[in-house]
């Protein structure tokens, strides 16, 4: 006997599946923002799951830092092979070295991935790109709609959102104008695991626990390696952890951790006291708006 | 396998029977709606260490007294400067039996375009009520709208009871005065509870303070309110949203209907008939990437394949033979209206999109505005302006195939879209009022 009630998980994941297919029937031109990052994994795994067994109808599309852990991009490599989709990769590498761009005194090439984006997706004509971003990490996404509207320079304004009401989406957008769409609104960090874990997702191993070679720096630690170096008068000390997100190599500082399977970094999560981006990522702390103002110019 | 198989085998941890439930919240600067979400957030051990030191030192930066906890659900700029929220802010948290979705929405008049976004999904509604100053204006518009959107249970949380010495008289007395004015709605399930969302009284933790008080606490309520039999299972509606055609060789003559269920139960072997055409056929399989399942019920997304070859698209709906909708032209709808730029007036033509299906509208009639705060009809209405609710009476350039709202939430309701700005104008139910007024 049935109860006819779907768990959560189910619930959530038949709602992206709903925003995917409404996406790849009404515009014209959709791509899907992967980073390699656990987000993006679970999203372009319902995206296949979405139009089964078809393939996946639309591109996926790598804004590349140039400054990747090597795991992230094979298992990347490894998800547009087996799914055998088109990847279009934006090099923010080659942005700067033509001048379009300039690094960041700091290092970081987060603020300056968005002109890259912008011309990407204006360069091969994407009118809606699905990004991984959830309402429970920032405050300003809290309040982003699904489908996001941009303007012709790719830019969000908060005031001046579209009502989404019921599962009624509004992709209608002029010549030059894109939606960006979120398909994991609503799923919160713990729903991203527990789902990896039930359907037993690949993402990179930089997410489980092991012995690293660590420098406690600002208050976070960060791996020894080529992206990050010791500093004079550093010491290293090797500790077991993980990585809670997985953003640019020089700025992407990992956790103290002993769960080494998808189990035990469901449990960590459950009991977790700290937002995953205020735990681990240097380019968010800058001020309290620091999201929304890179929203407004068109980051993800 | 089954379809419960299918849903109960999905996760073997702690998330296996975790259901989910969505509520909404409407209130406005002072009646203690962001404190009472603050509450449940911290005392369910939801928020975070570094999220409450960020609003803990903001307070402090601006001389606050105390720590403000709004300031953890207004995230835009705009909303910290001007201390108001603006706009739907969702919120997340998880029992061990249930998650939550919250969707926090302003409560002043001028954003009722809001909360109408945050009701039209909601299961629940929470309406707050100033213990000490009893059913307001605001209170009533709050409700109104919750009906108005179909919203099947009212919690009705009588907030600040520590500052009427937690009476049983002040409680009662707004019970029966909002009860009053809720029998002239069509409210399924209406609950009163006595809070103090700023002591945390009844919040997630039974008050000592009232003993009176013989009810749930607010969490435990929303924990245990059986929703599952809100949804309707009865009329099997599908609206065809992708037809999933591989292109590849091993699977050439897959053709398969993919979409979400927006109501009913469908199994494979039911006889189903499509609209527009008419035509008759037999469900041959229900599948998903996991599988094929014996049923599919709402919100499940599924990919229905048929017996027989017909013209299906997009757009297009299943159902059974003998429970269909009605294909209508001619629309009696209420609309709440959200444009700030222009109002809606008669003769003005909108894009109309309903379940999958884009059509044109055009506006024949307006019957009356409602007051929201009153109820009052004013039949002489000639536009319909932002945050205003009326009913029309719409012409489309297609049948679109529909359902009172009042008995379905998914074929009962449309937007309407701007053809010059594309933007988002109305929300629309079909069927006139959910009760006479």
């Amino acid at each position: 006997m049935t109860t006819h009630v779907l768990s959560q998980l189910r619930n959530l994941e038949a709602e992206s599946i709903h925003i995917f297919r409404e996406v790849v029937a009404e515009m014209e031109r959709p791509c899907l923002l992967f980073s390699g990052g656990k987000d993006s994994i679970v999203m372009l795994h319902i995206a296949a799951k979405a139009f089964a067994p078809a393939r996946v109808p639309f591109p996926v599309m790598h804004v590349d830092t140039g400054l990747n852990f090597q795991t992230v991009l094979d298992c990347r490599d490894r998800w547009v092979e087996r799914l055998g989709v088109q990847l279009v990769v934006a090099s923010v590498q080659e942005a700067i070295d033509r001048g379009l761009v300039r690094p960041e005194p700091n290092g970081s090439r987060n603020r300056i991935q968005t002109p890259v984006l912008l011309e990407a997706i204006e360069k091969n004509g994407f009118d809606a790109a699905f990004g991984g971003g959830r309402r429970d990490e920032e405050k300003a996404r809290a309040k982003e709609r699904v489908f996001s509207f941009r303007d012709d320079f790719g830019q969000w304004d908060p005031k001046n959102q579209r009502p989404e009401i019921w599962n009624l989406y509004n992709g209608r957008v002029h010549q030059g104008e894109s939606i960006r769409v979120f398909p994991l609104s609503n799923w919160t960090e713990l729903d991203i695991w527990s789902y990896i874990e039930a359907e037993n997702i690949d993402v990179p191993d930089l997410y489980l626990a092991r012995e690293r070679e660590v420098v406690a720096r600002g208050g976070m630690l960060y791996e020894v390696n080529e992206f990050t170096p010791l500093r004079d008068g550093e010491t290293a000390e090797v500790r077991s952890t993980r990585y809670r997100t997985v953003g640019d190599a020089n700025l992407t500082a990992c956790v103290e951790s002993t769960a080494s399977t998808l189990r035990e970094v469901v449990e960590e999560i459950a009991a977790v006291r700290l937002t995953e981006r205020g735990a681990t990522r240097g380019d968010d702390r800058v001020s309290e708006a620091a999201m929304e103002d890179r929203k407004r110019e068109g980051y993800f | 396998m089954t379809a419960t198989t299918h849903a109960t085998t999905f996760a073997a941890g702690p998330e296996r029977s975790v259901d989910l439930l969505r509520f909404a919240t409407a209130g406005s600067v002072d009646d203690g709606k962001s404190t009472l979400i603050g509450r449940l957030l911290y005392d369910s051990k939801t928020i975070f260490a570094d999220q409450l030191e960020s609003v803990e030192q903001v307070s402090r930066d601006r001389g606050n007294d105390y720590t403000d906890l709004a300031l953890l659900t207004d995230g835009l700029r705009a909303e910290r400067e001007q201390g108001i929220t603006i706009d739907v802010a969702y919120r997340y948290f998880a029992t061990p039996k249930r998650k939550f979705i919250i969707a926090d929405t302003p409560g002043h008049i001028q954003y009722t375009r809001n909360m109408v976004t945050g009701a039209s999904t909601a299961d629940v509604a929470l309406i707050l009520v100033d213990a000490r100053k009893g059913v307001l204006e605001q209170s009533r518009r709050h409700t109104f709208l919750a009906t108005l959107l179909g919203v099947p249970h009212i919690v009705v949380c009588v907030n600040k009871m520590d500052l009427v010495d937690y009476s049983e008289d002040v409680f009662e007395r707004i019970r029966a005065e909002f009860t009053e004015f809720a029998a002239r709605l069509r409210v399924p399930d209406l609950t009163f509870i006595p809070i103090s969302a700023l002591v945390g009284d009844n919040v997630v933790n039974r008050s000592e303070n009232m003993p009176w008080f013989d009810g749930s606490p607010l969490l435990s309520h929303l924990e245990r309110l059986h929703v599952a039999s809100d949804r309707n299972l009865i009329d099997v509606r599908f609206p065809v949203q992708y037809v999933i055609r591989p292109q590849s060789h091993d699977a050439r003559d897959y053709r398969g209907y993919a979409g979400t269920v927006a109501s009913g139960v469908m199994k494979p072997g039911d006889k189903v008939l499509a609209l527009p055409s008419g035509l008759e056929t037999t469900i041959a399989s229900i599948e998903t990437a996991d599988g094929p399942v014996e049923e599919a019920f709402p919100p499940m997304s599924v990919t229905v394949r048929l017996a027989d070859e017909i013209d299906i698209s997009r757009g297009d709906m299943l159902c059974r033979p003998n429970n269909t909708p009605a294909a209508l032209q001619d629309i009696d709808a209420q609309v709440c209206w959200m444009d700030e730029t222009a109002p809606l007036v008669k003769g003005k033509k909108y894009a109309i999109k309903h379940t999958t299906r884009w059509a044109r509208a055009m506006v024949k009639d307006i019957n009356y505005r409602v007051d929201v705060n009153t109820l009052h009809r004013d039949e002489g209405a000639t536009e319909i302006r932002l945050n205003e609710i009326g009913r029309i009476q719409l012409r489309v350039t297609q049948p679109l195939f529909v359902d009172p709202y009042r008995q379905n939430r998914q074929t009962g309701a449309f937007i309407l879209v701007d053809e010059t700005t594309n933007k988002t104008v109305a929300a629309g139910m079909v069927g006139g009022l959910p009760h006479s007024v």
